[in-house]
């Protein structure tokens, strides 16, 4: 079990060293492939925590769908790269680390108010199964699942109405 | 010791693809000589066996050119990523009962999953050339994958509801019924079985789907600055890409490594199924039926021309795409409604 608390810290500390990349980047394509080193971060640390299925389905949805799309559309207009920044004021880095440090405290003395659970709660193999997964969204959360899929049929059929050739 | 012994398989399965690779190359230059009714390459060796590693050693020694205005770590890093995708699609492959480098409970998913990765290394590599050829090349491939990745999912989704798992191994056993031959998901499922086919040559762009690296068009396609070996490993994934496709063709839909007959053959010799002997026919029953598809990949490269790209855009979305959403309703119906034939 010495190897889950490893490789939690490795990925957390990858995915947030990409998500920052991913602003900071000054080309677009740049950004792009920091996002999707993020979202594989982000989809290791599900397998971690014996969330296989959704695991899988962030790798597919995300990184293989959604962001080749982003990358498609990137390159297709062939965005050119920000200005590189002349100086860096360091009024602003300043400020912006002692704002994070504030936010932290903040944050902790809220949450310490709170009773929360130090410890992860224990994810069994079973529980992030497809079938678990399957069962509890069509049973339990069947309205939502229904909600969600006319709100996405609904943004789809807006897209093609908004796409189509107008013939008078 | 079950990590090493974890490691030490994969490790094999590796070296047995970079192999495959190899023999592949041979097997396509001498059967499409064949098929143009001229030698193929017959000097190297003894029937021109050691041609594929006199080209491995070619690309080695070439020189690695890249251009002044590429950019330099992506343009590394696109065949690299090529190769590691490719490889680790093989990791998944059932090659006897049993005999699997990641039994994933979403193998299926997971093949999904890194099938619609490998665009990356295409798309990248066609950017980072800063070549309008490979850039018009990897957009094409970017198109063309996303494109034929919904049918393929949709055909997928429809073997799945079949075995009701989404574990490769149970996929194949769940093929067993029926003689082992009637039980194939090609019988149950023949739809699905011809559309995984189609976008399977798509998402490897084989020809006649072989657009980005359409010669006439577009020189070399997105591959067209590199050279040496960077140009080697793309050749590689490639061809690695496409066997596991035959591969994957096989366990969805003919049976995976299940020998043909065999509950029948269990029966006449009740001491097989726990001999040593059992894992290899599998194995062989398994490269057999792999062997054909590989031929079939050849087979329809020299037979059909090129889809023009605005063909290509029209199978997809306006043929195979109803076609497969047609399917899944089906089959999932037939599933409900005759479970007995299933």
């Amino acid at each position: 079990m010495a190897a889950a608390p490893f490789m939690f810290f490795l990925l957390a500390t990858v995915s947030v060293v990409a998500a920052i990349g991913m602003l900071v980047a000054r080309s677009p394509v740049y950004s792009a492939l920091w996002l999707v080193l993020n979202l594989f971060c982000v989809a290791g640390l599900y397998l971690t925590m014996n969330a296989t299925f959704i695991g899988v389905i962030q790798i597919l949805v995300y990184a293989g769908a959604i962001m080749v799309l982003f990358l498609f559309v990137i390159m297709l207009l062939n965005l050119d790269a920000l200005p590189q920044l002349e100086e860096i004021d360091w009024g602003m880095v300043a400020g912006f680390v002692l704002g994070v440090v504030v936010l932290s405290q903040l944050l902790y003395v809220i949450a310490s108010g709170f009773d929360l659970p130090m410890e992860a709660m224990g994810a069994s193999a079973e529980t992030g199964s497809a079938e678990s997964l399957g069962i509890a969204l069509y049973t339990r959360y069947a309205l939502h699942v229904e909600v969600a899929a006319v709100l996405l049929l609904a943004a789809t059929v807006g897209a093609v109405m908004l796409a189509q050739k107008r013939f008078e | 010791m079950e990590y090493l012994l974890t490691a030490g398989f994969a490790f094999l399965v590796i070296n047995a693809m970079l192999v495959s690779a190899s023999v592949l190359v041979y097997a396509e230059r001498r059967v499409s000589g064949f098929m143009q009714n001229r030698p193929g390459p017959n000097r190297v060796g003894p029937l021109g066996l050691l041609q594929p590693f006199a080209d491995v050693l070619k690309f080695v020694l070439k020189e690695d050119v890249q251009p002044a205005a590429a950019n330099t770590f992506i343009h590394s890093l696109a065949p690299v990523l090529m190769v590691v995708i490719a490889m680790s699609t093989a990791s998944l492959i059932p090659f006897a009962e049993g005999v699997v480098v990641a039994d994933l409970n979403v193998g299926v998913l997971m093949l999904l999953a890194l099938t619609s990765v490998t665009v990356y290394g295409i798309t990248l590599a066609g950017w980072s050339s800063n070549s309008k050829y490979s850039l018009l090349g990897g957009l094409r491939s970017a198109a063309q994958m996303v494109s034929y990745e919904l049918s393929m999912g949709l055909a997928v989704i429809s073997v799945v509801l079949v075995a009701g798992s989404l574990n490769l191994m149970e996929i194949v056993e769940n093929q067993a019924s029926g003689g082992a031959l009637l039980g194939w998901n090609a019988v149950r499922n023949p739809i699905g079985c011809l559309i995984f086919i189609v976008t399977a040559f798509a998402e490897t762009n084989r020809a006649p789907f072989d657009l980005p690296e359409a010669e006439q068009e577009l020189v070399g396609g997105y591959h067209t600055e590199y050279s040496g070996m960077k140009f080697g490993m793309f050749f590689l994934a490639e061809y690695v890409n496409w066997f596991i496709a035959a591969f994957m063709i096989v366990t969805l839909f003919f049976g995976g490594y299940l020998i043909p007959f065999q509950p029948q053959l269990l029966a006449l010799a009740p001491g097989l199924a726990d001999s040593v002997l059992f894992p290899f026919l599998q194995f062989g029953s398994l490269m057999l039926k792999v062997s054909f598809f590989v031929f079939l990949f050849i087979w329809v490269r020299w037979t059909f021309p090129r889809f023009k790209y605005n063909q290509l855009m029209m199978i997809g979305w306006k043929y195979l795409l109803p076609i497969s959403l047609a399917n899944a309703i089906l089959v999932a119906l037939g599933v409900i409604f005759f479970q007995t034939y299933f």
